[in-house]
């Protein structure tokens, strides 16, 4: 049986130009700080991926502080600027709501986007410095967030603006200067590149602390002997974004054979084109994922962090799902290894599982 | 006699990282490939392929430090693991006991994480070491007081490549009640570590320091007696909440490979390094007068060497010697111009710190390339201080010599 791989923003398949570039710097030895060959030829392969990381996002090398991924990103521009009063929306990643406890929720409408007037009423109730930290686009249902309206407003109180920008990297327009942004989060193992390696964007003049110290490395912001290998597979994966064909009409095919029965979340919003969040009324997300599994398609309930865990989704929550319908989505995720016939599976056996054990067939029983 | 240009230069510099052991990347390379899975992913076959292995990747690194497995929490490397040990026990213990003892000559990520403790309202006590770069274990038990919560002493030094009695350490801890923090990130398989018998209840270690690859290290948490931390970051609460993050499945898969591989290699690795280092160092010695060993050399790990070279700077020497890439002090220091603070703080003058050279022999160092950096390096340095003598610039070491 052929497995189809629908979960890619979970992980995504190393890209081969990633593995390629992995490949080498893992054969290589050198320490980036050491000033021997080996520790300049370690910093030439670690400048080239910076140089790209930053392009990724309209910034300069500079700006890049290289981590261990996306929830050390996170919590490294939340905790660094610890002085500030923290907004973030109600559907953002866990480790933004959970990187400090001090946070303060703005809600969100019925798509999933962020209420611009709550915002402007969170800003204007203190005159403390605040930063506000909205996705670019969400995990779970792929809506993309009015980052640079969100700005527009911050920017009248003050505010800095950081943007968790993990999984819009490669699947939307992404300058940080269009989008008014002041720091942003990436991860590589979300774009073809490896886990265990990402990136805070961040102004060289932001008075940003660090959280891990020690060597001095990246600026000061995140010691530790950098990731030589994984940074190389970050960089080389940034690369290949711009040749990965859109997916939105993949996913759109999945969605147009299957919508008139399931519940599409978001979808009324623009989206990021590789991500579904799909409820099936009268079916556990758990039942359905089982189901999908025995058919050779990977899947997912929610985010893979909190796979396993059985509350329902704070993102569909926050959107105005009860618990019930939450515990019925499940997530398709597509990426750069995708294919037509992939949606074709997943549609055909989508129907089959609606068939079999969907509303109609627990009304009959 | 110089290397062909073509040819790699020969690579002592292991204390700043090691290559990655062939055997660990065979690992390693299938979890970058087709099992690419997230090991939370709960829903479907290549998140429980990762997971899998990336259990017994943690079971693979207990087994290397006498640990269980579920006392091992997977990080980025040695810097986040002590950053996490230091200010997660001192945050979770604030204003109850807000007292640690450490020493002068610790990894400059201890000293950064005691200094940010203090910053935050703790008091610490840094030991002095000896010439022979041991702490005193006297000065240890007068310096535990009852609000000490923490004692962080590394194992093996990163630069002269001391080893300091974790044993006793650890029992004159257990003794009185506080807790032991090493950054072990220099002394995994290289010498045996076994936490339970010498009393540690945190321990740092790091995979490139060990034939592993770079971004991926282990923080030993024990559970008897029970050490709580607060977490550094926080998110999807992977590893028990200790660490959030997506645990990257190659690298650990990686970590547990160069752990077992560690564990096999303490039966004969340390007599084979031990003996080329002891060679490297009577060749230094017959050949140049004015050579200084900087620490005990009867509490080393074997593959260290650090020596200091009267009359000539280190700078000169590795700028002579470009195909033997060797190191003077810490990797993370290199770029700075400020002589080591572990050869000062073993009684150095800034003069002979500055002309100190670090060798790291690794596995995959040969008794040939360490014959060859000895000519070198005897060569050069002769050149180096017939030079300064032609110039008319006085040694000390060249009086002697006449």
């Amino acid at each position: 049986m052929r497995s189809i791989y629908l979960d890619h923003n979970a992980t995504t398949p190393m890209a081969p130009a990633a593995a390629d570039a992995m490949n080498a710097a893992l054969r290589e030895c050198g320490n980036a700080s050491s000033v021997h060959w080996a520790g300049r030829r370690a910093r030439a392969r670690i400048d080239g991926a910076r140089d790209a990381v930053a392009a990724l996002v309209g910034a300069a090398p500079a700006d890049v502080v290289f981590t261990s991924g996306g929830t050390e990103a996170n919590n490294l521009a939340l905790c660094g600027l610890a002085g500030r009063r923290l907004i973030v929306s109600a559907v953002e990643h866990g480790s933004v709501l959970a990187a400090r406890a001090d946070a303060e929720i703005c809600p969100v409408d019925e798509e999933g986007r962020i209420e611009l007037d709550a915002l402007r009423d969170l800003l204007g109730a203190s005159p403390a410095p605040a930063l506000l930290s909205l996705m670019a686009a969400n995990n779970e249902t792929g809506v993309i967030q009015p980052v640079a309206e969100a700005a527009e407003i911050c920017r009248e109180f003050g505010t800095l603006v950081h943007c968790d920008a993990v999984q819009a990297a490669g699947k939307m327009a992404l300058d940080w200067r269009d989008l008014g942004a002041d720091l942003v989060s990436l991860s590589a193992h979300k774009i073809g590149g490896p886990q265990g390696v990402g990136a805070l964007i961040v102004d060289a003049g932001s008075d940003l602390k660090p959280m891990i110290l020690g060597g001095g490395q990246e600026r000061g912001l995140r010691a530790g002997t950098e990731n030589l290998p994984g940074i190389a597979g970050f960089g080389a994966a940034v690369g290949t974004l711009a040749e990965i064909a859109p997916l939105a009409h993949i996913r759109d095919s999945i969605e147009d054979r299957i919508g008139a029965a399931a519940r599409i979340y978001g979808a009324g919003a623009p989206r990021i084109g590789n991500t579904s969040c799909i409820g099936m009324q009268g079916v556990l997300a758990e039942t359905q994922v089982m189901a999908f599994d025995l058919d050779g398609i990977m899947v997912s309930a929610g985010a893979a962090c909190s796979s396993g865990k059985v509350a329902p989704s704070h993102v569909l929550s926050a959107m105005g799902a009860t618990d019930e319908q939450a515990n019925q989505a499940i997530r398709v995720s597509l990426g750069w290894n995708s294919e037509t016939a992939d949606a074709d599976e997943f549609v055909a056996a989508w129907l089959r599982i609606y068939a079999r054990l969907g509303p109609k067939q627990a009304s009959a029983a | 006699m110089i290397r062909d240009n073509k040819k790699r230069p020969i690579y002592l510099d292991n204390h700043a990282t090691t290559p990655v052991d062939p055997a660990v990347l065979d690992a390693m390379l299938p979890y970058f490939g087709e099992k690419f899975g997230n090991p939370h992913s709960g829903t479907h076959f290549y998140g429980w392929e990762a997971r899998e292995a990336v259990e017994l990747a943690r079971e693979q690194v207990a087994e290397l430090i006498g640990a269980a497995p579920d006392e091992v929490y997977f990080t980025s490397g040695a810097t986040e693991s002590n950053n996490l040990a230091i200010k997660g026990i001192g945050r979770m213990y604030r204003g109850r006991k807000d007292h640690m003892v450490s020493c002068v000559s610790e990894h400059m990520c201890v000293l950064d994480s005691l200094f940010n403790m203090e910053r935050e309202g703790a008091s610490v006590t840094y030991l002095d070491v000896g010439a022979d770069g041991l702490i005193d274990l006297d000065a240890l038990a007068d310096a535990i007081t009852d609000a000490t919560i923490l004692v962080s002493i590394m194992t093996v030094q990163n630069e002269i490549g001391i080893i300091q009695p974790m044993a006793e350490i650890g029992a004159l801890c257990r003794e009185r009640g506080v807790f032991l923090h090493t950054d072990a990130a220099q002394a995994t398989g290289k010498i045996t570590i076994d936490v339970k018998a010498m009393n540690i209840d945190i321990l740092s270690l790091t995979a490139h320091k060990y034939y592993g690859p770079m971004g991926i290290g282990a923080l030993y948490v024990g559970r008897k007696p029970k050490v709580r931390l607060e977490p550094l970051f926080s998110g999807g609460g992977q590893e028990n909440n200790m660490r959030s993050g997506t645990l990257p499945a190659p690298l650990c898969v990686a970590l547990g490979k160069a752990s077992e591989l560690g564990l096999a290699a303490l039966e004969n690795e340390p007599a084979r390094l031990g003996e080329m280092r002891d060679h490297l160092l009577g060749r230094l010695q017959v050949a140049l007068p004015g050579i200084h060993i900087n620490g005990s050399m009867a509490h080393r790990v074997p593959g260290n060497l650090n020596v200091s070279f009267e009359g000539v700077r280190a700078e000169d020497i590795m700028a002579a010697v470009p195909d033997v890439a060797v190191s003077s002090g810490s990797a993370c220091s290199s770029a700075s111009d400020e002589s080591s603070f572990v050869l000062r703080a073993i009684g150095l003058s800034n003069d002979l710190a500055e002309s100190s050279l670090r060798f790291g022999l690794g596995r995959f160092t040969t008794a040939e390339e360490v014959d060859y950096a000895a000519d070198r390096l005897i060569a050069e340095i002769s050149r180096l201080r017939q030079e300064k003598q032609d110039a008319g610039i006085p040694t000390r070491i060249l009086d002697e010599v006449k």
